[in-house]
């Protein structure tokens, strides 16, 4: 019981990286019909950028605002930054070919993660980083015998409460309205009177925003990152969005976070070397039976 | 009563093809305005260019005076043109609520919520089934019902001017009828003003003041719609009548 309980919690909180990032790969999927494969390279950009953050401020935005307004600190200025990194991708490898097309585009998107990913290898080097360790932290809860980390579940907390309000602002709102019409057709949206630059620019700040999240979150939680990051989790996270059906926000968040529960729970009980195996045969079986994800149907009847 | 709307000289290509060559009309406050004509005529075209959705290669467009092309598409809806698209476009996984909302976008700093209010529940009378059905998803509606919305969508800004694209376009008779009782109903209640496209002349031209037949990207006769029913010509090749003898 205990070790489920753990993994679960240790799952909740993988899945809630995966499904942040799998939130941007589907917001822009949905507006643009585009895999920004650039996405999990700004997660781990964004990573750094909080790395970057705590190193510095750790001699006085630590010493002033404590352990936890370093945090937030380190957040509010990784997520500002990536959604600026995500707008100047938009502009610079997406929009100049929008009208070549869609494999034009999609070179393009690998063009921008090997760009980023090379970039944090040149900034930062190759090997991995430590978060500095007197910048994390260190409390931990005990419940019975078992222990988390308060960063844990606060990672959750805030992970899952921005989840609510993106789904909330998409789903329950005028503006989302806007943007699932946009995602629909953008003809008769323009029609209503909504520009859909607009849309393209809140989906490529909105959710690059929330991969930096993710990001800083990763390395406080590990503790250690390394420049070829957003290779490992933006493939989970793609993973996730294909799960719960790409261009859905529902779809992603559930995606994420059951992915990253079963990645755990095998990790826990089964093995840990083959978690990724298991991981990608449960996607296969899925879209096997419901070949538009989880959440997909939505999807399937506009295409 | 003013001139509303002045289309002159209009000229659309797609690619080499010239779909309008050429095209001038003309459309009082309050009026109705049928544009017939058969596939292909450039009917949608016409809408399409008034609503900047294709490329004007020449000619103007003017609403009460104002130059459209000064207006980049989506900021149409905000001075005054609703559209509403061949096939009804409603977005499909919407629901019926967040459609006719959406339909306010474009005024949504012009018109207090009150007044949309208003606007909402006078659609909703002409219109009953779209309130019963208003937290469905837009797609899982009717054809007629599809066609409702969208109407309805477009009515919902107050629109100065409504381009209607063949709203009896696959309805099953019972609805035609039913969609021109309310197309009547709209002008009388609230004298929107309406430029038609319609394949169903018969239709177009009893609800319409004044006509203009499209052929081939040029307009081929216009007048009254009275007189347009009468027009031998016309008759012949749009509303069904006997084929007319040629003239001894």
């Amino acid at each position: 019981m205990r070790i489920f309980l753990e993994q679960f919690l240790n799952g909740l909180t993988i899945g809630s990286f995966y499904a942040l990032v799998a939130l941007g790969y589907s917001m822009v999927y949905g507006v643009m019909k585009l895999i920004n494969f650039a996405h999990g390279d700004l997660f781990a950009l964004g990573s750094y950028l909080g790395y970057t953050v705590l190193v510095i401020g750790a001699g006085w935005i630590t010493q002033v605002l404590g352990v936890w307004g370093g945090v937030a600190v380190a957040l509010t200025a990784a997520m500002l930054g990536i959604g600026i990194a995500g707008l100047v991708v938009e502009r610079i490898a997406y929009r100049p070919v929008y009208k070549a097309g869609r494999l034009p585009l999609v070179v393009s998107a690998l063009g921008m993660s090997i760009f980023i990913s090379n970039g944090i290898m040149a900034i930062w080097g190759p090997r991995f980083q430590a978060y500095p360790p007197d910048a994390i932290p260190s409390a931990i809860l005990s419940f019975g015998d078992i222990k988390i980390t308060v960063i844990k579940l606060v990672t959750l907390i805030v992970s899952l409460g921005l989840m609510a309000l993106i789904y909330w602002m998409v789903e329950k709102t005028l503006f989302g309205a806007a943007v699932r019409a946009t995602a629909l057709d953008r003809d008769t949206a323009t029609l209503m009177g909504i520009d859909f630059r607009k849309i393209i620019l809140f989906v490529f700040f909105v959710g690059p925003a929330l991969g930096a999240m993710a990001g800083v979150f990763a390395g406080l939680n590990y503790g250690r990152i390394i420049f070829n990051l957003g290779w490992t989790y933006g493939l989970k996270a793609f993973t996730a969005t294909i799960l719960g059906g790409i261009g859905n926000i529902p779809g992603a968040m559930i995606g994420g976070l059951l992915l990253g529960v079963m990645e755990s729970l095998f990790e826990g009980f089964v093995s840990g070397a083959w978690k990724s195996v298991f991981v990608f045969l449960v996607l296969i079986a899925i879209l096997i039976v419901r070949p538009t994800g989880l959440i997909g149907e939505k999807v399937a009847e506009k295409v | 009563m003013g001139t509303l709307l002045s289309v002159e000289n209009l000229v659309v290509n797609y690619g080499a093809v010239e779909a309008l060559k050429g095209i001038s009309l003309e459309m009082q406050e309050g009026d109705i305005v049928a544009v017939l004509g058969a596939n292909g005529a450039g009917k949608t075209t016409l809408l399409k260019a008034i609503s900047r959705l294709v490329h004007i290669r020449s000619g103007t467009i003017k609403l009460r005076g104002e130059d459209l092309s000064k207006f980049p598409a989506h900021q149409l809806a905000s001075i005054g043109v609703a559209h509403v698209p061949e096939g009804r476009k409603v977005f499909a996984t919407l629901t019926v609520e967040e459609n006719l909302n959406l339909g306010t976008w474009g005024v949504r700093n012009q018109i207090n919520a009150q007044e949309i209010q208003k606007t909402k529940e006078w659609i909703f009378r002409l219109f009953p089934v779209l309130r019963e059905r208003r937290r469905q998803l837009a797609g899982t509606l009717s054809g007629g019902e599809q066609q409702m919305l969208a109407i309805g969508r477009g009515l919902i800004s107050k629109p100065k001017i409504l381009l209607l694209d063949e709203p009896s376009l696959g309805l099953a008779p019972i609805l035609v009828q039913e969609i021109f009782r309310v197309i009547r109903q709209i002008h009388d209640e609230e004298g929107v003003s309406i430029l038609l496209v319609e394949q169903n002349a018969r239709k177009a031209l009893g609800v319409a003041r004044y006509g203009y037949i499209l052929e081939t990207g040029k307009i081929a006769i216009h007048g009254p719609a009275a007189q347009l029913k009468e027009d031998e010509r016309v008759k012949a090749a749009y509303l069904g009548g006997t084929r007319v003898q040629p003239a001894k």
